[in-house]
């Protein structure tokens, strides 16, 4: 019985707890990836860089505030320089459409066109993050380290293994779920969240219904800013804040979207728990739990990793290929909003 | 003997920088009346009503609705002067609830719609038990009531609908019919396209049979279903 119980807390420690943390952040990029597909119509390639800097410009503040010795009590510092940080983001994917995709879109140009013109600014943005904060890790979580440490758990428990949360990842859950549900209540309940949708379904007939587009996309990049900088700030909270790592997670987030159905938002938030588990129950080493719960001799040697931990991406790549080719619109039905 | 309240008068015109689809083609209604056109397949019959609302060039001719005249305007413009359109396909927010649609429909009213909301409802009872439904997973009929719906939330003075019953059963297709009768009895003019020739001149005031983009008959509807000529060629016997 308490070794059912030592596998399982070794389970929620090493792959339950890092694996709905990192889904959340998956989940809350996808989203954006998803609204910027299902509004305007192209995979938004730049959105791991725009994820990139808003999560410097929060670095940037977060700096700024403990310099002047503001802090969040327990919490991170970076919370409170949130705000800012969408604010510039919000000013930089609006600058973006006004001065790049505008262009395009007066010009009514395929999806493909928009894809690569949003490569360009990817790049762009890539050199401007590096340019502006560097191309090195940057750590800037402060504040109280673990909601529950290992030692704690154990003294509770009597267990002999242990089980730890970190306030960054209580921060992320909490974070995604309250604005999964502000997003779906702004595209559900309200006047313009209806227009974006309607938009999105069908856009000649949202033009006869004298629903102004421009509007529409205004505020779907005003959404997308919030997203990237919620979705990298809680990234780098959790993990650490590196521009390269940030242009990586392109894949995770675009497989997440596409597994759940491109424009389709609640399945960018599945997609992002489907490919966070698989990528860290493929990548865990099993040893520990199979030797706690199976006799003692049946005790594997091996370390029972499926891949070493540097083949994740490849975890994201095989089930984008699966998914293209069994269910081609993803688990939900993609392309609308 | 006074204008029409809409009319689209010697349209000639193409899409973009095309060919001349219409030739100097007349298509009016009265105030609370159904005009329909027909013809054979690819004589411009939709391309004269959108035409009529600004989806292509009008080169020569002019669209006058109340005696104002109107040529310039954009489509989105019309719909602010009082004219609802229905296209032909695509013509729902297919993931939307119905209740949603509507109120897209209604999206630059600023006013309380809630009462024409009700109105719609009435005509269609099906959409009231409906109404939390994705409106794309309704059968063809009630998404062309959805359809009409919509366009009905702006309180139009003419409803342009292009083959509303399209892809229909004839049972839907009398009902559809009988729901349009209503909606002209209220006072709105309704300007539509059919395929069903027979079926929609015998609900017609005003008939009009288009051949190569110009006019070929014009009649009430009686009076085409009566003509010999039409009859032959556009009837079938």
């Amino acid at each position: 019985m308490m070794d059912i119980l030592n596998a399982l807390v070794v389970l929620a420690n090493f792959v339950m707890i890092p694996a709905v943390a990192y889904g959340s952040q998956l989940a809350l990029g996808a989203l954006g990836v998803t609204l910027v597909y299902g509004v305007l119509r192209f995979s938004n390639f730049a959105h791991g860089d725009t994820m990139a800097f808003g999560t410097m410009v929060v670095i940037l503040v977060t700096w700024w505030f403990q310099s002047m010795g503001i802090s969040f009590g327990p919490l991170p510092t970076a919370l409170l320089a949130l705000p800012f940080g969408i604010a510039a983001t919000a000013v930089l994917v609006i600058g973006s459409d006004r001065m790049v995709y505008r262009f395009y879109r007066q010009t009514k140009s395929e999806p493909v066109v928009f894809l690569i013109v949003s490569l360009g600014v990817m790049f762009v943005l890539n050199g401007l993050v590096r340019f502006i904060i560097g191309p090195n890790d940057q750590s800037f979580s402060d504040g109280e380290r673990f909601i529950i440490k290992v030692g704690d758990f154990k003294k509770m428990t009597g267990l002999d293994e242990g089980l730890a949360i970190k306030t960054t990842q209580g921060i992320t859950v909490v974070t995604a779920i309250v604005v999964v549900a502000a997003l779906f209540w702004f595209l559900n309940k309200t006047r313009t969240g209806k227009s974006m949708r309607a938009f999105s379904d069908n856009e000649d007939l949202a033009l006869l219904s004298g629903i102004n587009p421009e509007r529409v996309v205004f505020y779907t990049w005003l959404i997308v800013a919030a997203l990237a900088t919620i979705a990298g700030t809680l990234y780098g909270l959790d993990k650490s804040f590196k521009p390269f790592v940030y242009f990586q997670l392109l894949l995770p987030i675009f497989a997440a979207a596409i597994v759940g159905g491109l424009g389709n938002p609640l399945g960018a938030i599945a997609g992002g728990f489907v490919i966070a588990f698989s990528e860290v129950t493929i990548t865990y080493a099993w040893k520990k739990v199979i030797t706690y719960v199976v006799p003692e001799t049946w005790a594997p040697d091996g370390l029972v990793q499926l891949l070493s931990t540097e083949y994740k991406f490849a975890v994201s790549f095989m089930i984008l290929v699966i998914v293209l080719l069994i269910k081609p619109t993803g688990l939900f039905k993609g392309k609308s909003l | 003997m006074s204008e029409p309240f809409l009319i689209g008068d010697c349209m000639t015109g193409g899409y973009g920088k095309g060919p001349d689809i219409l030739h100097d083609c007349t298509i009016a209604v009265e105030k609370g009346e159904i005009a329909v056109i027909v013809g054979p397949n690819g004589a411009g019959k939709s391309t004269a009503m959108k035409a009529v609302f600004g989806m292509l060039d009008v080169r020569q001719g002019a669209v006058r609705l109340d005696g104002k005249d109107i040529t310039k305007l954009s489509p989105q413009d019309r719909v602010l002067q009082g004219m609802g359109f229905v296209p032909q396909t695509h013509n729902i927010f297919a993931s939307m609830t119905v209740e949603e649609n509507l109120e897209m429909g209604a999206y630059i009213r600023t006013d309380d719609f809630s009462q024409t909301m009700e109105q719609v409802y009435d005509l269609f009872p099906i959409l009231r038990e409906k109404r939390n439904q994705a409106a794309g997973e309704l059968s063809g009929g009630q998404r062309q009531q959805v359809a009409v719906g919509r366009a009905l939330m702006t309180k139009p003075t003419v409803l342009m609908l292009d083959e509303p019953t399209a892809g229909v059963s004839p049972i839907v297709m009398d009902e559809l019919f009988d729901r349009i009768i209503e909606v002209a009895r209220t006072g709105i003019s309704i300007l539509m396209v059919e395929q069903n020739a027979r079926q929609a001149l015998e609900i017609a005031d005003k008939g009009y049979v288009l051949v190569q983009g110009a006019n070929a008959y014009t009649g009430t509807g009686k009076e085409l279903l009566a003509d010999a000529e039409v009859r032959k060629s556009f009837l079938g016997g």
